[in-house]
């Protein structure tokens, strides 16, 4: 008698032979059950493509729902904090969802494909509370992470690859917008949208057609700087484009069990995505107090002096005699491409206005010794990285 | 055609009009739409065959709050206020109980019967000056809430070490073990059996059957009445009560939906398409048919609708009338006796076992029976020399297995008549006709979503507090200007207009606050 032999440990992606094929370093993480490259060659070789070429990075383990029925649009809206009557078919609206507390549970992407289907993206897996927030209307949600596999190819470069890749007309398609071509007889979606604040485009694509889809766009690209990327250059390039991630800037709040340790939209910067035109939207009730009561807490974007980068750092309202400090740092980095040292925090209200100044604690090792600075830091408005090209259309050539 | 109301109560059964008429005496315009051509909801009597009329659903009258009573004036007109149970036996060996004492059991279960009978009602009278306010917001810092949270401390501890344990320690438990610990009389435990798990998806040896069955004792302390003219007249006089405060009752009017706009409620419109404008709406629906029907789930949020739509509220009891030629021969029982509550529960046992089933979405082939005879006292009821018999038997799960089919109705109907009929040989030679109420029929009739008399199960993880679900527990919906005011709000069910008059009262403090 044999033991059947069962798929336990990391899945791959489509593309995994592709990746391995061009890994130097063997470091990799699970990302929602799939093996995920951290880097492939190097960190900053990899980051730079991004800023200076074109980066391609495996995105398939994103978890993707796709949601219809007649009442998808009504669920949908209900669902997240801003209007999604506003998002017509063929755009793609970044979204935040609360609880009924008003607390985040995650931020995403929500795909519009056609009249009354919708593709949600996020980091984290919601089934659950998609279920359960389906209740009372008429809705299908399928899980459909396995079934469409994906690539972000971005940099500014990335737009010209594609073009020679044969994909006429994607010279139109503006910032969260979205098209379709046929390739190789398959269906291949390109929504203008990533996570690193530059021009960029995600490919959308059956499985089976993953490969070829990868050959044709590094032959594109052989002549504009083309590379794969890891999660770490990505990281890096998501917070100078001051974007947040689950679980660093925010916890969710179904998967958070201490009272006041979850963020309210509001408190993450996000004010433009809650409408309260809406009657109605999930948190709008406790969203519509908060408001009146005021936040507790504020993120900043941190412009810190020096160059060593704030991880994990208390944040303080002077440089001395601080009885308590009135935040913390929860993405740092220093930023090649802005020459900053950049990072993403929390602190408690009324503390951390534009254009105020905090001091952050930043501790350091120089040789096993742990030394510790006070760095002054200037709370600002802008994301650190947000360059013309990123929403110019047509994008230009380079 | 709009009209413009102060408040508009959707359903006019008796919580809904004591609402109503509470509301009409402060000075309210008040209109009441009521789905069935007559008011009353789950309390009302009709004719279910010609010349023989019946309490439709709930029968007996445990706990008519004299709060309620006092506040309209009313002055119910009861055959019989304090009825005796009587549990039938074999041979006429019955045993028969009445307030704190019981009678046809040995001396020493008699005593325990005592004892336990006077513990349970100190309990539940803790229960019952609860019953009469709107349950305190936990973790809050209202004066009100806080006083009456301070309260039910006090009335907790002030039971004295000892029974306050004992409290702490029966309110979570099943009855079987507690009868077992103190009685031997398989009657006794079997009618004490009954009384927890009456109206309820339990067996006796579930859990929080205790808490049942201080709620029932809670009402007024145990007793049992009977109104004159059935159930209905209780609803006509409350009816009456609104009618002479202000309150415009309209019947045969379905409300197909509560009109939401911008998050609050502006209105209702009913079937017949006409549109009632009012910024306050009162739902005496039932939670689930309020939140999820009316208003529908995309007008309130996730957590709520999650919470609501699984409110545990399937019925597990069915009603039963007989039109009689004459009152059944029950050995051992004297004339006046077919003028109380009778019940065939011969153990706990028996009980439990009649449960049984019902998990499994099956009825019981041997259901535990409650009888009365309401036209023995109330000629009224019947045509002269016959005799009406109005029974709840249980358990026969909303859920059934393959549905209620007529082949299962007659199932059920057959195996009641078999039962009774053990006890009551020559009652099938007496039935004239006969009307059989499953719960998916109480669900049509009455507009009770699972078919369930008291909105929703009496168990703790859905009383006080937490009645219908947290975070509505104060009668106000979590959609401006809407409220609870039926069985479904705390305390629950059973013909008490204590729902009704808190929610009245919350509606009248939260006007004045604002």
């Amino acid at each position: 008698m044999s033991i059947q032999q069962v798929h336990q440990g990391r899945l791959r992606s489509p593309f995994y032979a592709r990746l391995a094929a061009l890994d130097t370093l063997n470091s990799w993480h699970e990302w929602k059950g799939y093996s995920s490259a951290d880097a492939l060659y190097c960190d900053e070789t990899e980051y730079f493509a991004i800023r200076n070429a074109t980066a391609v990075f495996d995105l398939t383990p994103m978890t993707k729902y796709r949601i219809s029925g007649p009442d998808a649009l009504e669920y949908i809206n209900r669902l997240v904090t801003r209007d999604m009557h506003k998002i017509k078919p063929g755009r793609v609206a970044y979204a935040v969802w609360c609880d009924d507390r008003g607390q985040v549970i995650d931020d995403g992407t929500i795909f519009h494909l056609t009249e009354g289907e919708y593709r949600l993206c996020s980091q984290e897996r919601h089934f659950a509370w998609l279920q359960t927030a389906a209740i009372g209307f008429d809705v299908s949600i399928v899980l459909e992470t396995d079934e469409v596999a994906a690539l972000a190819v971005q940099g500014p470069t990335s737009f010209t690859v594609l073009k020679t890749m044969g994909l006429n007309g994607l010279e139109g398609l503006k910032p969260f917008g979205l098209m379709n071509f046929d390739f190789d007889g398959a269906d291949l979606m390109v929504s203008r949208t990533g996570f690193t604040g530059d021009l960029g485009y995600e490919l959308w694509i059956q499985p089976d057609k993953a490969e070829l889809l990868w050959d044709a766009l590094f032959e594109a690209g052989k002549l504009h700087g083309i590379r794969a990327m890891g999660t770490h250059a990505l990281e890096l390039a998501r917070i100078e484009a001051g974007y947040l991630a689950a679980h660093e800037d925010f916890l969710p709040a179904d998967a958070t069990l201490r009272n006041g340790r979850t963020r309210s939209p509001f408190e993450l910067g996000l004010h433009w995505l809650v409408d309260f035109k809406k009657p109605n939207f999930n948190g709008r009730r406790a969203l519509a107090e908060e408001m009146r009561r005021g936040s507790t807490w504020r993120l900043v974007k941190l412009d810190i002096e020096g160059n060593k980068a704030a991880h994990h750092s208390y944040i303080f309202a002077k440089e001395r005699g601080n009885k308590k400090e009135i935040g913390f740092v929860t993405s740092a980095a220093w930023s090649p491409v802005c020459k900053q040292n950049i990072a993403l925090g929390t602190v408690r209200m009324p503390h951390g206005a534009v254009g105020s100044n905090v001091w952050v604690e930043i501790f350091y090792q120089r040789e096993m010794h742990w030394s510790r600075a006070m760095a002054k830091a200037t709370v600002v408005d802008k994301p650190f990285w947000f360059p013309p090209r990123r929403s110019v259309t047509p994008p230009g050539p380079y | 055609m709009t009209d413009r109301y102060d408040a508009i109560v959707v359903g006019g059964g008796h919580n809904g009009l004591v609402c109503a008429a509470l509301l009409g005496r402060s000075g309210k315009q008040v209109l009441v739409l009521e789905a069935n051509d007559q008011v009353g909801g789950a309390a009302v009597t009709r004719e279910f065959v010609d010349g023989y009329a019946v309490s439709a659903c709930a029968h007996l009258l445990y706990q008519l709050q004299p709060s309620v009573v006092k506040d309209l004036k009313l002055k119910p007109k009861l055959v019989s206020e304090d009825m005796t149970t009587i549990a039938l036996g074999d041979n006429g060996q019955h045993v028969r109980i009445q307030g704190r004492s019981v009678d046809g059991v040995n001396d020493t279960d008699a005593e325990s019967y005592r004892g336990f009978h006077k513990r349970m009602t100190r309990f539940a009278d803790l229960l019952r000056t609860f019953f009469n306010k709107t349950p305190p917001r936990l973790g809050t810092t209202d004066f009100k809430d806080l006083l009456t949270l301070g309260q039910l401390g006090f009335d907790v501890r002030r039971l004295g070490k000892t029974e306050m344990r004992e409290f702490l320690r029966l309110i979570g438990i099943n009855i079987h073990d507690e009868l077992n610990e103190r009685f031997e009389n398989p009657l006794l435990k079997g009618a004490l059996s009954l009384d927890a798990v009456l109206g309820t998806h339990l067996g006796p040896r579930s859990p929080n059957t205790i808490m049942t069955y201080l709620y029932r004792l809670a009402g007024d302390h145990g007793r049992i009445a009977s109104p004159l003219g059935g159930m209905g007249s209780v609803s006509d006089e409350l009816a009456m009560a609104a009618t002479e405060a202000g309150v415009t009752i309209r019947t045969g009017m379905p409300v197909s939906r509560i009109v939401v706009d911008n998050g609050r409620v502006v209105g209702v419109e009913t079937e017949s398409g006409e549109r009632f404008d009012s910024l306050t709406i009162v739902s005496n629906a039932d939670p689930k048919q309020t939140i999820m029907e009316l208003v529908g789930a995309r007008h309130v949020e996730t957590g709520f609708t999650h919470r609501i739509h699984h409110m545990r509220m399937k019925g597990n009891a069915a009603k039963l009338h007989l039109a009689l030629d004459g009152l059944p021969a029950i050995d051992g029982l004297s004339n006046s006796d077919y003028a109380q509550r009778i019940v065939i529960a011969p153990d706990e046992h028996y009980v439990e076992r009649a449960f049984n089933p019902a998990k499994y979405g099956e009825s019981s082939p041997e259901p535990v029976v409650e009888i009365t005879f309401p036209s023995f006292r109330d000629s009224a009821l019947a045509p002269a020399g016959k005799q009406v018999m109005s029974a709840v038997v249980q358990y026969a799960p909303y859920e059934r297995k393959g549905g209620w089919t007529d082949a299962a109705r007659q199932e059920l109907e057959a195996a009641a008549i078999r039962v009774i009929e053990r006890y009551a040989p020559d009652i099938t030679e007496r039935i004239v006709a006969s009307e059989l109420l499953t719960p998916a029929d109480i669900e049509r009739e009455f507009h009770i979503t699972g078919g369930h008399w008291h909105h929703g199960e009496l168990t703790l993880d859905q009383l006080m507090f937490v009645r219908p679900v947290c975070g509505a527990a104060q009668y106000r919906m979590p959609i401006d200007g809407l409220y609870l005011c039926g069985a479904g709000a705390h305390p629950g069910g059973g013909v008490s207009g204590a729902a009704g008059r808190n929610a009245a009262r919350a509606i009248l403090r939260r006007e004045k606050a604002a």
